[in-house]
């Protein structure tokens, strides 16, 4: 009976804690304006984009359509769709990775876990992109040269909101699961040693 | 000369402009104290809810205390065209009667509901006067929702004052009126009177489970027991000698008149036995239904009725001196005290006597098989010295009470017990009710209190002859009482009630859900918006949200149509009401909450094009929130259109 090594604990951990991501959003928008004193938050989920009731992003829509904003439509946003697939794969993959014993096929993980984190924290910047400059020519409130792109990450004023946007509670399980990744090829290269 | 003409003149001036910058300094430290008392800070939240009856208006009116400031006027009994109340077809059956359709009454007495005796912040209910009504108030709204009518009754003034735990609130008589209806010579004849107990469901519905029918004196207010007097229901009545002129000198002959106590467990024992006779009536019971925000408004056609000699222990007159107005009862249940309008003195009966009184069959006489109990064995003390006019009793829940003199124009402190007076203090001017936050209750917050007066003359800047009413705003939280504020409030408030914000604020409605829009003519978004011909009925399945209505142009409607526009705002937030306002419409306004349908009638009688807009400012855009419908002649051939956006776009 083979006797369960720490890093094939922490790597799994890992891999199980990227499931997490479906119970907590990865980032928050929160708008603030003299109107809204307690702010309107959104959430943006690996496989939705919610706000703080049901009717938060319908209210938002009708703030964006003055100034000729598209339409918030999750459902019309690929990502949600296929995200989710991504994120069961690598975990499964995780599970998997934990229990071979080989240190490069652990790395590969954590290496790919990073460029996903980067790419996605990217497909959000060309998102906020898109929504802040595709505006419709017949806005009824149109500034010139103004674009309504949200911080990726940080606060900026958009007309009459403060705009703020930080990273939620997803982020960190996916970021905890890269550091859970690299700490179990740590011990999995000490109890290498010890083995030898 | 000239020199000690212009000595004198320094000399007055400096005199004067001390003494004026003396009392300039009083002037500012006394009021700077009570200014920061009743100073709620921009932002900030006053401490109580106050809900002020709008007498005359029929309305209820809701102030913020201490700082006086007014955040609503509720329309209750009279048609309120900026909220479209009796004017939309969704509210217009709640001010049904029997006698038809009717826009006013004479809201008096407002009253919290209940548990354990200490206000809840479910419900407000008040009654109408002129023609005997009660009706509730949804504190989650802050809108009236059910209208109930009482029969066998004139002059609704004892109500609708409420059990400990809202098993019942009261009506009563205060004009006598013969029982059954009926054409007779007025003369001298004797009318009836009738105490009526409408039950208060778990959901707030009302229902009169019983009338009890009495001599036809004038039944004027009311207070229930509380603790050990859970389970009696106290009116005073005047006009004991029965007299139908000239009252004002024929009903002030006797002495004493009475308190009439009446055991409602024990008339729930004889409604069980089946001791009531059903009489028929026809009276009208209004509710709005919570799901689709539609009232309805169904006849009623017969009424339970007790009478006293047919049940024995059920209700028993307490003499009182003289043509006594309020009842009311100290938080413990023990004192019952009645003022005696036209008497000096004020007499508090005691219930532990009347029990007493009640075992030992000590009664003077019995009118109408009611039992008279002997005045020396139910009154525990009487208040002397006090004032002129005395109307009504609040308690502050430390021992004493407050009353007011509506001659002497004061408030009066007292001992409860001791019956010794304490303090006084002056009211702007000729103060009826009085209010303590909970002062009828088992537990009063007792803070302030608030004296509804009379007489405004001169503590405003004028208006012309007609004047706002006065509320004075009084501290009572130290020995001697203070005067902090002084604030104009709606119509001729008679009571008041208030209670701590908390009871009220977390639960008040921010919007309607759209999901829950049960309305039969709800439009649930933009692609179901229609227009439907039937006949010379017209349909129009209309919404509106930040900033259009869909559909904004309409053509086909003819001259002579009935044109009903069922209005849905389709916003799901916090204060986005829009409006709803048609040209030449002889009507009112829509006011439209968000998730809510409401329903316009037109009729129009001339060709034309006819604008509609947005009645209430909501957005940046609502200047543009406008339509046209067009008119043409009746029998034209114009097909029936409509449309948002392009005229292509028709659906």
């Amino acid at each position: 009976m083979k006797k369960i090594k720490i890093s094939q604990i922490l790597f799994a951990l890992g891999a199980i804690m990227l499931l997490l991501l479906f119970l907590s959003p990865i980032w928050s928008i929160t708008l603030t304006a003299p109107q809204y004193p307690n702010g309107i938050s959104m959430y943006i989920w690996i496989n939705k984009i919610t706000g703080d009731t049901e009717s938060t992003l319908q209210n938002i829509n009708i703030l964006n359509h003055y100034i000729g904003m598209n339409f918030i439509e999750p459902d019309s946003i690929k990502e949600l769709t296929y995200f989710p697939y991504v994120i069961i794969s690598m975990s499964i993959l995780g599970l998997i990775i934990a229990f071979i014993k080989k240190g490069w096929l652990k790395v590969s993980w954590v290496v790919i876990m990073i460029i996903l984190a980067i790419a996605g924290i990217y497909d959000f910047y060309l998102w906020e992109y898109n929504y802040g400059h595709n505006l419709s020519p017949h806005a009824p409130i149109k500034i010139p040269d103004m674009v309504y792109q949200p911080p990726l990450f940080g606060e900026k004023m958009l007309l009459n909101f403060k705009s703020e946007s930080y990273p939620y509670i997803g982020s960190l399980w996916f970021g905890l699961s890269i550091v859970f990744g690299l700490l179990s090829y740590i011990f999995y290269r000490k109890e290498r040693k010890n083995v030898q | 000369m000239k020199n000690t003409l212009f000595t004198i003149i320094i000399i007055s001036a400096i005199i004067f402009g001390c003494s004026k910058k003396q009392e300039n300094a009083q002037g500012a430290m006394a009021s700077g104290d009570a200014a920061q008392k009743v100073y709620v800070a921009p932002g900030n939240y006053d401490e109580f809810y106050a809900f002020m009856s709008g007498g005359f208006s029929g309305q209820v009116s809701v102030y913020g205390l201490p700082s006086g400031r007014l955040f609503k006027v509720i329309p209750v009994f009279s048609v309120d065209a900026e909220k479209s109340y009796g004017f939309n077809e969704e509210t217009k059956p709640l001010l049904e009667t029997s006698f038809g359709f009717i826009p006013w009454d004479d809201a008096h007495h407002p009253e919290l509901s209940q548990t354990e005796g200490v206000p809840d912040g479910r419900w407000l209910f008040i009654n109408g006067n002129n023609t005997p009504r009660i009706a509730r108030i949804d504190l989650s709204l802050f809108e009236t929702v059910e209208i109930i009518e009482i029969p066998n009754s004139s002059g609704n003034h004892s109500s609708p004052f409420t059990t400990e735990n809202t098993e019942y609130i009261v009506a009563g008589t205060r004009f006598s009126v013969p029982f059954p209806q009926k054409d007779v010579p007025i003369g001298d004849t004797k009318f009836d009177g009738t105490l009526s107990f409408i039950k208060v469901g778990k959901d707030g519905k009302m229902e009169i489970a019983f009338q009890i029918l009495v001599p036809g004196f004038d039944y004027d207010l009311a207070h229930s027991g509380k603790g050990k007097s859970h389970g009696w229901v106290f009116f005073t009545c005047y006009n004991t000698e029965q007299k139908n002129t000239l009252k004002e000198v024929n009903a002030s002959q006797n002495d004493k008149d009475f308190i009439a106590a009446v055991n409602w467990k024990k008339a729930e024992e004889y409604l069980k036995q089946g001791k009531a006779k059903e009489y028929p009536v026809s009276y009208k019971h209004n509710w709005l239904d919570e799901k689709s925000q539609v009232a309805k408004s169904e006849e009623i056609k017969t009424v339970k009725v007790l009478t006293p000699a047919d049940c024995p222990g059920l209700i028993y007159y307490l003499p009182t001196p003289k043509s006594p107005h309020g009842v009311d009862v100290d938080p413990t249940g023990e004192y019952i005290v009645g003022a005696g309008k036209l008497s000096a003195d004020m007499a508090v009966h005691s219930f532990d006597k009347l029990l007493k009184a009640i075992e030992n069959k000590d009664f003077e006489k019995t009118i109408n098989g009611i039992p008279v109990i002997k005045f020396d064995k139910v009154v525990a003390g009487m208040v002397t010295k006090t004032g002129l006019g005395p109307l009504h009793t609040e308690f502050d829940g430390k021992g004493y009470a407050y009353t007011s003199f509506f001659i002497t124009s004061e408030i009066v402190k007292w001992k409860l017990g001791t019956w010794e007076v304490v303090d006084r203090i002056p009211t702007y001017y000729s103060i009826g009710h009085l209010m303590i936050p909970g002062g009828d209750s088992k537990k009063p917050w007792g803070k302030y209190v608030v004296a509804l007066n009379k007489i405004t003359k001169d503590r405003y800047l004028p208006t012309g002859p007609e004047l706002a009413q006065s509320a004075q705003l009084i501290d009572i939280s130290g020995d001697k009482m203070k005067l902090l504020l002084d604030f104009p409030t709606v119509g001729e408030p008679h009571y008041a009630q208030a209670l701590p914000a908390e009871l009220v604020k977390p639960k008040s409605k921010q919007f309607f859900n759209l999901k829950d829009n049960n309305h039969p003519y709800k439009t649930l978004s933009e692609n179901e918006t229609k227009v439907v011909r039937q006949g010379n009925v017209v349909r129009v399945y209309m919404t509106m949200i930040r900033s259009h209505f869909s559909p904004d142009n309409i053509e086909g409607i003819q001259v002579g149509d009935n044109v009903y526009f069922h209005v849905t705002n389709l916003e799901q937030d916090f204060d986005v009401p829009h409006g709803f306002a048609v040209l030449g419409a002889t009507n009112a306004e829509l006011l439209i909450m968000p998730g809510q349908t409401e329903t316009f009638y037109w009729n129009p009688k001339k060709v034309g094009i006819y604008p509609f807009y947005c009645s209430d400012f909501c957005s940046a855009l609502h200047q543009e929130m406008q339509g046209y419908i067009r008119v043409s002649p009746k029998g034209a051939n114009v097909p029936l259109k409509w449309w948002v956006g392009e005229p292509s776009a028709k659906k």
